[in-house]
C-alpha cells in the first residue's frame, strides 16, 4: 500500500514519526505553510520556517524514504497581524521555487477583513504562478466560513479542479462537491473527521476529487490516521484500487497540476541505506 | 514533472548578460524549465559578481545552494565567497556540507575551519574521498583530532570508519 498524505506539518513531527509513517506505507507528503501554537511576531519568522520547508525538512523526509513539497503561504490567522503583513511581499520568490506545489493554507480563521484581503492577494498569486491552492476552512463557524471560501474563490475566477477545499465534514462536503473543487478531509483523534465516519461519506459521495489527511501538527493528532482510514475502507469492502485512488492518485493528480512534484529523484533509498541517516555534525 | 525546454537555456543567459538581477527569478526554476547544467550556466554569466551570488545563496532552497557551492571555483570569485561556504558547513544536511569541501572550499577555508569541516564530514559519514585536495591539507593537527576521534569510538564500542583508520 503506498499513501501520499496530501496535509501534514512535519516541522512539528518527530524523526520516529518519519520512520512510523514510511512503516505505514506513506511515501509522500505535502506539508502547507501554518502557524506554529506560539503567533510569530515578525517577517524573518516566516522567512526561516519557508527556508526549512524547502530545506532541512525535505532532507529529513528523505532519510526516511519519502518524498516531501510544500505549500506556502501566510496563513489566515497571522494574517490578521500587522507586523507580519510583509510575508505577503516576500511570497514571489518562494513560489518560484522547485518543491512547492501550490499556494496555501490560505482561507478565513475568524473572517475578518484582513483574512479576506490576504485570500484574495494569495489566490491571485497562485495564478501568476500557476499553481494551485489549497484551502483551510475555519473550525468555527465552519459552514458559513465555507460557504464564503468558495464565493471568493468563484469571484477570483480560479478554475475549481485548481482548488482543494480541506477540513471538511458532513456539513461542508456537499457545496464544496457541487462547486466542483477537491474535497479534504482531516482526520483526527478528538476532533475534526474520524476514519468510520470518512468511509461513511466515501460511500456516500464516491472516491472522485476527495483526499484524506493527518493534518498532523503540534496539538493531539496522528500522522498514521491516513493509514487507518484505509485499513477501515477495505474492511468496509472498498477495493485495493479505491484506497490506492483516493490515499495516492488523487494527491498525486491535485498537486501534479502544479507541473512540480517530483515522485522519483531523491527518497527511493529508504530508511537504511548507507550513510544517508539524520547524523549530527 | 513538465518537460525542460531546449532554447530555456540560452535564452536566460541572454537575460542574466543583460541584466545580472534578472538571476533572482530565472535561477529558482532553471533545472524544472532549462534541464539539468542549466544553473550552472546561469552563474557563469554572472561574471563573479559575488554580491549577486551571495544573495542568490541565501534566497535559495537545498537545490540552489548546492548547485551554487559545487561551482564556486568555477565563478572567478577569489575568496570573496568563503563566507558561503561557512554557511553550508553550518548546516545538518550532508550534501551542502560535502559540497562545501569541494575544490573551492579546500582553496580558501582557514585552517581551523578546514580541519572543523572534514571532520564534520566523519560525524556525518561523508566519505573523506568527498573532500577535494585532502592530502595537500592535511596536517598534524587534523591528524590529531581524527585519532583522538577514533580512540572516542574505541572507548565507545563502536567501530571506527576505515577513511578514518587510514588517517588517525
Amino acid at each position: 500500500m503506498r499513501i501520499f498524505d496530501p496535509h501534514i506539518h512535519m516541522t512539528s513531527r518527530t524523526t520516529d514519526d518519519y520512520q512510523r509513517m514510511h512503516a505505514a506505507g506513506v511515501r509522500a507528503v505535502v506539508e502547507p505553510a501554518f502557524w506554529l501554537g506560539q503567533p510569530r511576531t515578525n517577517v524573518g519568522s516566516f522567512l526561516d520556517y519557508f527556508d526549512a520547508l524547502l530545506g532541512w525538512e525535505p532532507y529529513r523526509a528523505a532519510q526516511y524514504g519519502i518524498h516531501h513539497h510544500c505549500a506556502l503561504a501566510l496563513n489566515p490567522k497571522e494574517a490578521n497581524d500587522q507586523r507580519c503583513a510583509g510575508v505577503l511581499a516576500e511570497l514571489p520568490r518562494y513560489l518560484l521555487k522547485d518543491s512547492v506545489v501550490a499556494v496555501g493554507e490560505i482561507g478565513y480563521d475568524s473572517m475578518t477583513a484582513e483574512e479576506e484581503r490576504a485570500f484574495e492577494a494569495q489566490l491571485a498569486l497562485a495564478q501568476e504562478n500557476d499553481l494551485p491552492v489549497l484551502v483551510h476552512t475555519p473550525h468555527r463557524d465552519k459552514a458559513a466560513g465555507t460557504r464564503r471560501s468558495l464565493h471568493v474563490v468563484r469571484d477570483a475566477g480560479i478554475p475549481p479542479e485548481r482548488v482543494l477545499i480541506d477540513h471538511l465534514n458532513e456539513m461542508t462536503v456537499g457545496m464544496v462537491a457541487d462547486a466542483g473543487c477537491w474535497m479534504g478531509f482531516s482526520i483526527y483523534p478528538d476532533t475534526k473527521m474520524d476514519p468510520d465516519r470518512m468511509v461513511a461519506l466515501l460511500k456516500e459521495y464516491g472516491t472522485d476529487r476527495i483526499l484524506v489527511n493527518s493534518a498532523a501538527d503540534w496539538g493531539r493528532s496522528d500522522p498514521l490516521k491516513t493509514r487507518e482510514v484505509a485499513d477501515v475502507m477495505l474492511a468496509a469492502g472498498f477495493g485495493e484500487d479505491d484506497v490506492d485512488r483516493v490515499l495516492w492518485r488523487n494527491p498525486v493528480a491535485f498537486y501534479g497540476q502544479s507541473g512540480r512534484l517530483d515522485l522519483e529523484t531523491g527518497s527511493e533509498a529508504g530508511p537504511d541505506h548507507a550513510g544517508n541517516t539524520i547524523k549530527r555534525g | 514533472m513538465n518537460e525542460p525546454a531546449q532554447e530555456w537555456p540560452a535564452q536566460a543567459v541572454r537575460q542574466v548578460e543583460a541584466d545580472p538581477y534578472a538571476i533572482h527569478r530565472l535561477f529558482p526554476q532553471a533545472e524544472r524549465r532549462g534541464g539539468p547544467g542549466a544553473r550552472r550556466a546561469l552563474l557563469g554569466a554572472l561574471h563573479g559578481d559575488h554580491a549577486v551570488i551571495r544573495g542568490l545563496y541565501e534566497a535559495g532552497d537545498s537545490g540552489e545552494r548546492l548547485a551554487i557551492l559545487t561551482a564556486l571555483h568555477e565563478l572567478d570569485l577569489g575568496g570573496t565567497a568563503v563566507g558561503l561556504v561557512e554557511d553550508a558547513l553550518r548546516t545538518n544536511d550532508a550534501r551542502l556540507v560535502a559540497a562545501a569541501l569541494g575544490p573551492y572550499g579546500s582553496a580558501w577555508l582557514d585552517d581551523h575551519s578546514f580541519r572543523q569541516g572534514v571532520l564534520k564530514c566523519v560525524f556525518m559519514s561523508i566519505p573523506l574521498a568527498a573532500v577535494a585536495e585532502l592530502d595537500r591539507r592535511f596536517d598534524a593537527e587534523l591528524a590529531r583530532m581524527l585519532s583522538d576521534y577514533a580512540a572516542e569510538l574505541r572507548a565507545a564500542g563502536r567501530p571506527v570508519p576505515s577513511d578514518v583508520l587510514d588517517r588517525s
